[in-house]
């Protein structure tokens, strides 16, 4: 089911099992998914939560995939997510009541958002694409504002109700439902996603990433494939949102904050980016310890909040991962992390 | 028989700043032809334009009788033409043999696929492995290419070069920064280069052109200043004047 192994014609030479053995599965990828998936037994009143942590997770994967893999800085991912969190919420009040439909209609119009804009962020430094990207996000937000006969502007869009997902599984009011239709998502399109960062085309997003003047001196069109990448991270994005949206029967502006954002980015510094697990493991740190610091200090949390981030940058993540996690070290080199 | 690379009248202004002007330069197929001036004399430019980094303002450039001045760098590379950098310009975080396998498989058509592994694709990783190890970096082709002692980014520098398969290959300083001891390395590697393979050297180290090159051109202040074979070049009193006079060691 993981991966399709080609029927063995000829014997592998060593540089082809080196290869082979560079995007071959590891025991902790296991364990990881084993446990999300063995969480809607274990922890059955946290589904709510966990829900949040797949869809937030599968925004940051989506992010890494243009951020970690193409070397393309954005300040405005939001914005993809929001198109998708609004189709897929005018979808299911206007007629589209099965959610993985309008999932998979919701992806596509955050994929068509983001093919347009790939255009922009195509030229220019990473300085450029950051205001490039937070104007679009900023643009999005306001049309999403003043087109409040469709998106019900501030007060949001109500009267969202999804019908079972494919006609069988109801949502219900534990999240269950939720919690294992999103991370099954996140899950479906991980396994995509780690199938494309290991094709020869995610090789040359990497070598584009590296050395870009290199990459177009080998021959390589750089221009097709960070549109081609950017497309699908907003593709990832837009589902993310339609989640959202799907498991919580409301869209507010909120889904297009520049918050949301820089929440990604902050996900991808707390867990690291270019090896797909970051965004991941980082959605995991990032809404447990907003959970529990908001749970200590509902007043003061964003302080605590912040104090965490600024400690964890300037003592830098793999310093801390090396010192505090030593024994996780060998743990998270065998998933693909960075060395720590 | 139609030369490999011929520009006629190419020239690059940067505002009246005149980089080249009037550049006739003829390559024969299978030559060694070697490109040589002093500093700021327009190597770079020429290079940039051939290659389609700079678009010419002036003139026409034909590779194997084929107008390319205005084709696409991607379409040069594609025709036949490939480079290497006088600074290394690798990727650090791949390997060697990700390096040119990618390089091999842009050339074949497949380095867009995404649905299929990279080390699934025999014909290209098996291709790489033995242009690595014909460049002498068989044993270091798994590790992290800026893990690589200088002198074997060097290497790696042409194979990756190589890996597109050029009919004509441009070598941009070849031995550039190498350390003596692993100097020889770098220059059996450049004169092993297959003999189908018209190679314009750029270079500012004497004895590497006096050993490879059966052609000089030698370029100044933009223009070409002179053209001949080797022994003509190395005797020729006004080249020595305005060039070789300082660290000639002929």
């Amino acid at each position: 089911m993981l991966t399709s192994v080609p029927p063995e014609t000829r014997e592998t030479s060593a540089p082809a099992a080196f290869l082979n053995a560079k995007a071959a599965w590891r025991w902790p990828e296991y364990l990881f998914w084993l446990s999300a998936f063995a969480l809607i037994l274990l922890l059955p009143n946290r589904h709510l939560l966990m829900n949040e942590i797949a869809i937030l997770g599968l925004f940051a994967l989506s992010l890494d995939l243009i951020l970690g893999y193409a070397g393309i800085v954005s300040l405005g991912h939001a914005a993809f997510f929001g198109v998708g969190a609004y189709a897929a919420g005018l979808l299911t009040k206007y007629g589209v009541t099965e959610p993985v439909t309008g999932l998979l209609i919701s992806g596509a119009l955050a994929g068509a958002a983001g093919f347009l804009a790939s255009f922009m962020i195509l030229r220019g430094t990473d300085l450029t694409r950051l205001m490039v990207t937070l104007g679009v996000a900023l643009i999005f937000h306001e049309i999403a504002n003043r087109l409040d006969w469709i998106t019900g502007g501030t007060d949001g869009l109500l009267g969202v109700a999804p019908s079972a997902i494919l006609g069988r599984f109801e949502f219900d009011f534990t999240g269950r439902t939720a919690y294992v239709y999103s991370l099954s998502v996140t899950f479906l399109l991980f396994l995509a996603a780690r199938r494309i960062v290991n094709s020869p085309f995610g090789l040359s997003l990497k070598a584009l990433k590296d050395n870009r003047l290199r990459a177009a001196t080998i021959g390589i069109a750089p221009n097709r494939r960070l549109i081609a990448i950017y497309t699908l991270a907003a593709v990832y994005a837009g589902m993310a949102g339609a989640l959202l949206t799907q498991t919580t029967q409301f869209v507010s502006l909120e889904v297009l904050d520049f918050s949301r954002s820089a929440d990604a980015l902050l996900v991808l510094v707390i867990g690291g980016s270019g090896y797909l697990y970051g965004g991941l493991i980082g959605a995991i740190a990032f809404k447990l310890m907003k959970d529990t610091l908001s749970a200590m200090t509902p007043a003061y949390w964003i302080f605590w909040m912040g104090f965490i981030l600024v400690i964890l940058v300037l003592i830098g993540r793999d310093r801390l991962v090396a010192g505090i996690a030593r024994p996780f070290a060998p743990l998270l080199r065998l998933i693909g992390g960075r060395r720590p | 028989m139609t030369p490999a690379l011929q520009t006629d009248g190419l020239g690059k202004s940067f505002g009246a700043f005149k980089a080249n002007s009037e550049i006739s330069l003829t390559v024969a197929q299978g030559a060694r032809h070697a490109l040589i001036g002093p500093n700021g004399a327009g190597k770079t430019t020429f290079i940039n334009l051939l290659t389609g980094v700079l678009p010419p303002s002036a003139g026409t450039i034909h590779l194997n009788g084929e107008d390319i001045s205005r084709v696409s760098q991607q379409g040069r590379v594609r025709r036949g033409m490939a480079r290497t950098y006088q600074i290394n310009q690798l990727f650090p975080d791949l390997t060697p043999l990700e390096t040119v396998s990618l390089a091999i498989a842009e050339r074949q058509g497949t380095g867009a696929r995404f649905w299929s592994r990279v080390g699934s694709d025999s014909a290209v990783i098996d291709e790489a492995e033995a242009l690595l190890t014909r460049m002498q970096l068989g044993a270091m082709m798994t590790r992290r290419t800026n893990t690589l002692p200088y002198g074997k980014q060097r290497l790696l520098e042409i194979a990756l070069a190589m890996a597109c398969k050029p009919k004509l290959l441009l070598l941009d300083e070849p031995a550039a920064g190498v350390p003596e001891d692993e100097r020889h390395d770098v220059l059996d590697s450049v004169a092993a280069l297959p003999e189908n393979v018209t190679v314009l050297l750029i270079e500012h180290d004497m004895e590497l052109v006096f050993s490879f090159a059966d052609r000089i051109s030698v370029l100044v202040q933009g223009m070409l200043f002179a053209e001949g074979p080797v022994d003509e070049i190395a005797g020729d009193p006004r080249v020595k004047a305005v060039y070789l006079g300082e660290d000639a060691h002929v």
